[in-house]
């Protein structure tokens, strides 16, 4: 112990002097491009109008200044710093990105409009329709919650059933192989005559594209579980309830939460699809109706929410997953 | 420890094997693993068994434990035919078979949660763990462990119930051999203090005789008993006991292999 502190200590000075620099500077490179883009949009003018123009140089300047400062009063090192430090070269490149974004647009027009839209395009749309969107976000996440929700619940009963017992997989299993590879959008067009609302049948959809994986998963880790497990648990004097609830379901987590991902991936792309088929509102309708009225600004700044939402949603499930799998650790 | 030792009640079984035979099914045809086999163990005696890989030693304790019935033939336990597997009699694997989601506490305890009694004794548990060594361990998880403390904190959910009959399967097998003595010490004091029958199939001849007072020798498969062997010689016991070591002779003679 003492050895290696010795041999540690003529290292630690050196080390500090690499790592404690004054002066963040990737923080004053990205201060001048996020000036420069907030200097692009104040200081030249449109040819192509798209609004919003002082706001968001207001914005990009309010970045700039702030980036300026972090260059000098970032801490010299720990935790903060040592992200700063990462994400240095981003934040510069996200400067001269909206700098040359908004200069090839606005500035220029050598990407015309409609198809092509400014940084301050973008913007606008949230200005301006902001409430719209918000409303759509709000009934896209009702509904992508109950059909997920549901699909989720339904396909994991189902898949442990399956993994589990003989009866369920010999009536269950076929039926599976045989729906389970249909896309569920294929099912659109039928479900909106079965359902009484078009939600309802969008719940369904969402749910079945979410479920399917789910229960191809856990069923299948269900049915991997080691028999030695079972042997273990037998002997202890489980009843099948414990052998179920404490050794299969919890042996085959690693399993559903492969199903989860797709899921999840499923679910959200079945859910743009029936939106822009057959809904009144939701960020899939949103994004048909302004394709129609050629709103190509408000498409692409609905896949940014969208975009932020979904990495959002896959961020949280894989903390949920590290945090019901931590014990997988030594196997991963 | 001892005090933990000194207050075990003592509890073992008596387990007597009449004319059992056991055949697998391996598609479709049959594939005979056991032949005839006449055993009796007394209570609280320590049998060793010992045969060539693959005769069938593993399927003779699974039936005793209860984990399969035999094809012909009868196991009982203290005179009661044994149909199911009970917490009395207790297996442990040549693998520990932690479950690898539950920390060492859980596993140890799977016995008493399966049987719903864990809240009332939860006691048991840390006293089963301060017996093999890991009450430092309670809250790592499997595979934090070595082999050896894995294999501890399996002999450990087998001790919480306090088994009548300990049923080994080649515990030690996968053990370094330094560890693989410690536990052998560790196996016989245990044995001794609490009084419970076992029978320890394995593949090492001085482990045998170290540890047992009768060993077993199975034929090839189909497993018949070829010969028994009574250690009579008092513990402790010494390794190099000369004794033991002409008898480790005569029993490797009987397996057929070079002295």
């Amino acid at each position: 112990m003492s050895q290696a502190t010795e041999l540690l200590a003529p290292v630690a000075p050196s080390r500090a002097r690499a790592f404690g620099r004054p002066i963040w500077t990737a923080g004053l490179a990205a201060a001048a491009a996020w000036a420069a883009t907030a200097a692009v949009t104040r200081a030249l003018p449109n040819v192509v109008a798209f609004g919003s123009d002082d706001l968001f140089a207001g914005l990009t300047g309010f970045g700039a200044v702030g980036f300026l400062t972090l260059a000098f009063a970032a801490p010299r090192s720990g935790r903060v710093r040592e992200t700063l430090d990462y994400y240095g070269p981003w934040f510069i490149a996200v400067g001269v990105w909206l700098a040359l974004w908004e200069f090839t647009t606005a500035k220029t027009g050598w990407l015309p409009k409609p198809f092509f839209s400014a940084p301050t395009g973008l913007l606008h749309v949230y200005v301006t329709d902001g409430d719209r969107l918000l409303y759509c976000i709000a009934y896209s996440a009702r509904l992508w919650a109950l059909g997920f929700g549901l699909g989720a619940v339904i396909g994991y009963v189902a898949g442990v059933a399956l993994g589990w017992s003989k009866p369920f997989a010999y009536w269950g299993m076929p039926i599976l192989k045989l729906i389970g590879p249909v896309p569920a959008t294929a099912w659109i067009p039928v479900t909106f005559f079965f359902f009484p609302t078009t939600f309802d049948a969008s719940v369904f959809i969402v749910a079945l594209a979410s479920g399917i994986p789910i229960t191809i998963l856990t069923s299948s880790g269900v049915a991997a579980v080691d028999r030695a497990y079972y042997d273990v648990g037998r002997n202890l004097g489980a009843t099948s309830w414990y052998l179920i609830s404490r050794i299969a379901i919890p042996s085959a987590l690693p399993h559903t939460f492969v199903g989860l991902f797709m899921g999840l991936y499923y679910s959200v792309a079945v859910l743009v699809v029936a939106e822009m088929l057959g809904a009144k509102y939701g960020l899939g309708w949103y994004i048909q109706f302004q394709t129609n009225y050629s709103g190509y600004a408000n498409v692409y700044a609905t896949i940014v929410i969208m975009a932020f939402i979904c990495a959002g949603l896959v961020k949280l499930l894989f903390v949920v997953r590290d945090r019901l799998l931590g014990w997988q650790k030594g196997f991963i | 420890m001892s005090a933990v030792l000194a207050r075990a009640p003592a509890r073992s079984l008596a387990i007597a094997l009449d004319k059992v035979s056991h055949a697998f099914n391996l598609r479709g045809s049959p594939l005979p693993v056991l032949q005839d086999i006449d055993l009796h163990v007394a209570a609280g005696e320590f049998v060793a068994l010992l045969g060539p890989s693959g005769c069938g030693k593993s399927t003779l304790l699974r039936l005793v434990a209860g984990l399969e019935t035999p094809t012909q033939g009868e196991i009982s336990a203290d005179g009661r035919v044994i149909e199911a597997p009970d917490p009395s009699r207790i297996l442990v694997f040549q693998d520990p078979t932690l479950f690898p989601w539950a920390t060492v506490w859980r596993n140890a305890a799977t016995g008493l949660a399966a049987r719903g009694v864990l809240e009332r004794e939860r006691g048991r548990v840390d006293e089963a763990l301060e017996l093999v060594g890991l009450t430092a361990f309670a809250r790592a998880y499997p595979h934090q462990l070595s082999g050896g403390m894995a294999q501890r904190a399996a002999l450990a959910r087998a001790l919480v119930n306090d088994p009548a009959l300990l049923l080994l399967d080649e515990p030690l097998g996968k053990l370094d051999s330094l560890t693989r003595l410690t536990l052998q010490g560790e196996l016989l004091s245990l044995w001794r203090a609490k009084g419970f029958t076992a029978i320890l199939v394995t593949h090492d001849v001085e482990e045998a005789v170290l540890l047992s007072s009768r060993v077993v020798v199975l034929s090839e498969r189909p497993a018949r008993i070829q010969r028994e062997f009574v250690v009579a010689a008092p513990y402790p016991r010494h390794r190099d006991d000369p004794e033991l070591v002409s008898l480790r002779r005569e029993i490797l003679a009987s397996l057929g292999l070079p002295t």
